[in-house]
């Protein structure tokens, strides 16, 4: 195998996999918080770039533009889900919340294909094709601006939890829920605001994609999957771990493509999902399992 | 219970000779409705009892059929012994999936993740194995004739799927009286307890998935000479896998006959819906609704049906 096409492979899925981080951050950061975990990932990041691409098309707003009020919006969208439908559910056995979950998911998936229909939508975005050589690898401009977008705003995440005051809340939150409770916190607030924030990073990370790939509103389900592979490999509510599982789960799928057609890459991160569960439950920077 | 015992049976009888009154078309929703309570109840055997949640049974059904289609088109083996045979191919990988996650403590969130795994890995091989039509899927010919499990109109498809929902009703319950399903009860309510009083929780979680596994791959291969046609996106997908658990969850997990009483609340219902809207309404529009539904019954029964005919009807037939 030639290792220039290695290096390129390699490139392309660390690109990808800042945009992998972005979206595994929101997953953690709503596990780390409520103990939920978010079976309705992938199919709000499909919601979201369709929202990207509805602005684009009708407005002729760049994604990278657009990002900022589709983030927004998903952040309205993850805030009311949580007060709705998941806040009821925090009390309930595990079983019952994966279904609440679950049927949140079905809905999204369903909800994006009644509005926009089944089919492929890939609109022109200004850098589409532009690329330019680096050494012995060619540089996707689109995805070189997709990783450092999403790497400046999961930085600007983590910034917002440790130094502004609702982020301190939310970090007293995840620790202990009762204790955030005594000392006066608004915990429904709090809770609301942190799965608008998770929905939020899915939403950039929605944007992002946009010029990447074709959009398709059934194509969830694998994003979905791939975040819990990402939250499992860094570790449970673990925010640096997000990113860093990302990059390597990124690398992984792109590497795999050498030795397996492209759409069996999956099987190479379940199978990295299945040999951490076994022997690292905890994940990598996880603190406890 | 004897009067509970013997209603069932009078509607058994009816069951049997309704077919008579029935035409075509609703003896399909009946076939519908004896399915998926059957899968439902072999999903009840090990989430409902055990408490460990499965979303990857779709992967047992694909198991069950392909294994029992492969075989019938190679070797010529009847479906009838192919079944048994996908079953067992079932029960396997049921029980690596077990050993993986029981064997290493993984519980809740982690086991679910496992399933769901699984049963994309399992979806993904198929869509590339030549062998069982990629992407295409299997076609089955049509060679009617018991041997070949395959038959003209709905009438032996009607009998073959009430045989299978009776079988897994009566090993269902028998599973409950039993010391194993005790065990299976105890683990679920308070598994470190079940283990401080001896219980061997590792060996009778695995008993159950096994045999959930095997029950569900029966049902696979009953689906694809029903309908003729094995596909990965049909028989292993992660819709199926939620249509299987829909039933039990809306009647009554970890109760023997709450995967029925679900089954033949929604199956008409959600039948109608589908055909309604999909002439009518926009593509999706039915899964929406069936999201709803979900949400809604873990809201307002979080147990299920089954605990509300129990306080209503219970003291009628169960008399102590």
């Amino acid at each position: 195998m030639n290792s220039d096409v290695v290096l390129q492979l390699a490139l392309q899925g660390f690109l990808m996999g800042g945009v992998y981080g972005l979206i595994a951050l929101g997953l953690s950061l709503i596990f780390g918080v409520m103990k939920v975990i978010n079976f309705a990932h992938g199919e709000m990041m499909v919601f979201a770039m369709f929202l990207s691409i509805t602005l684009l098309l009708w407005g002729g707003l760049d994604p990278y533009l657009s990002l900022v009020i589709v983030a927004a919006v998903m952040f309205g969208v993850g805030y009311g889900i949580q007060r709705v439908f998941v806040n009821r559910i925090l009390e309930l056995p595990e079983a019952m919340q994966v279904l609440v979950l679950v049927g949140l998911g079905i809905i999204f998936e369903n909800g994006t294909l009644m509005i926009w229909g089944g089919s492929d939508f890939s609109p022109k975005t200004s850098l589409a094709l532009s690329s330019f050589r680096w050494g012995p690898v060619t540089v996707d401009v689109p995805r070189l601006i997709a990783f450092i977008l999403a790497i400046v705003i999961t930085l600007m995440v983590l910034l917002f939890l440790k130094k502004t005051n609702i982020g301190k809340s939310i970090r007293a939150a995840a620790d202990n829920r009762y204790g955030a409770l005594i000392i006066g916190a608004h915990i429904n607030r709090i809770y609301g605001i942190c799965f608008g924030i998770g929905a939020a990073c899915v939403g950039a990370a929605g944007a992002l994609l946009v010029p990447l790939m074709p959009a398709k509103a059934t194509m969830g389900a694998p994003y979905t999957m791939v975040s819990f592979v990402i939250v499992i490999l860094g570790g449970m509510g673990s925010l640096i771990g997000a990113l860093i599982g990302g990059l390597i789960i990124g690398v992984a799928e792109s590497l795999s493509t050498v030795f397996l057609p492209s759409s069996m890459k999956q099987v190479v991160s379940f199978t990295i999902m299945i040999v951490i569960l076994l022997f690292k439950p905890q994940g990598l920077f996880g603190g406890k399992g | 219970m004897k009067r509970l015992y013997l209603f069932l049976g009078v509607i058994f009888l009816v069951l049997l000779a309704l077919p008579g009154v029935l035409n075509n078309y609703w003896m399909e929703i009946f076939i519908l409705i004896f399915f998926y309570a059957y899968l439902g109840q072999c999903w009840n055997i090990l989430t409902g009892y055990t408490g460990n949640i499965s979303l990857g049974h779709a992967l047992y059904v694909g198991i069950g059929g392909y294994t029992a289609t492969r075989l019938a088109m190679v070797f010529g083996l009847s479906p009838w012994v192919g079944m048994l045979v996908g079953g067992l191919f079932a029960t396997g990988v049921g029980l690596v999936i077990g050993f993986l996650g029981f064997r290493f403590g993984l519980r809740g969130v982690y086991f679910v993740l496992i399933t769901i795994s699984f049963a994309e890995i399992g979806r993904l091989i198929a869509l590339h194995l030549e062998s069982l039509g990629s992407f295409m899927g299997l076609f089955i010919d049509f060679n009617p004739g018991f041997l070949n499990m395959q038959f003209r109109g709905n009438l032996p498809y009607y009998y073959i799927s009430l045989g299978l929902l009776v079988f897994s009703l009566i090993v269902v319950r028998t599973l409950e009286l039993s010391k194993t399903g005790r065990y299976l009860v105890a683990i679920r309510e308070d598994e470190e307890a079940a283990e401080s009083l001896g219980v061997n929780t590792f060996k009778y979680k695995m008993v159950a998935i096994g045999l959930s596994a095997f029950m569900t791959a029966l049902g696979g291969a009953f689906d694809a000479n029903r309908i003729f046609h094995l596909s990965p996106d049909r028989v292993m997908s992660m819709a199926l896998s939620i249509e299987i658990i829909l039933r039990p969850i809306i009647g009554g997990m970890g109760t023997v006959l709450g995967p029925v009483v679900g089954s033949f609340l929604i199956t008409l219902p959600a039948e109608w819906t589908r055909a309604y809207l999909s002439e009518v309404g926009r593509p999706g529009l039915h899964m929406v609704i069936y999201g709803f539904v979900l949400i809604f019954a873990v809201f307002f029964f979080p147990r299920g049906i089954m605990p509300l005919l129990n306080r209503k009807l219970g003291r009628f037939f169960i008399k102590e």
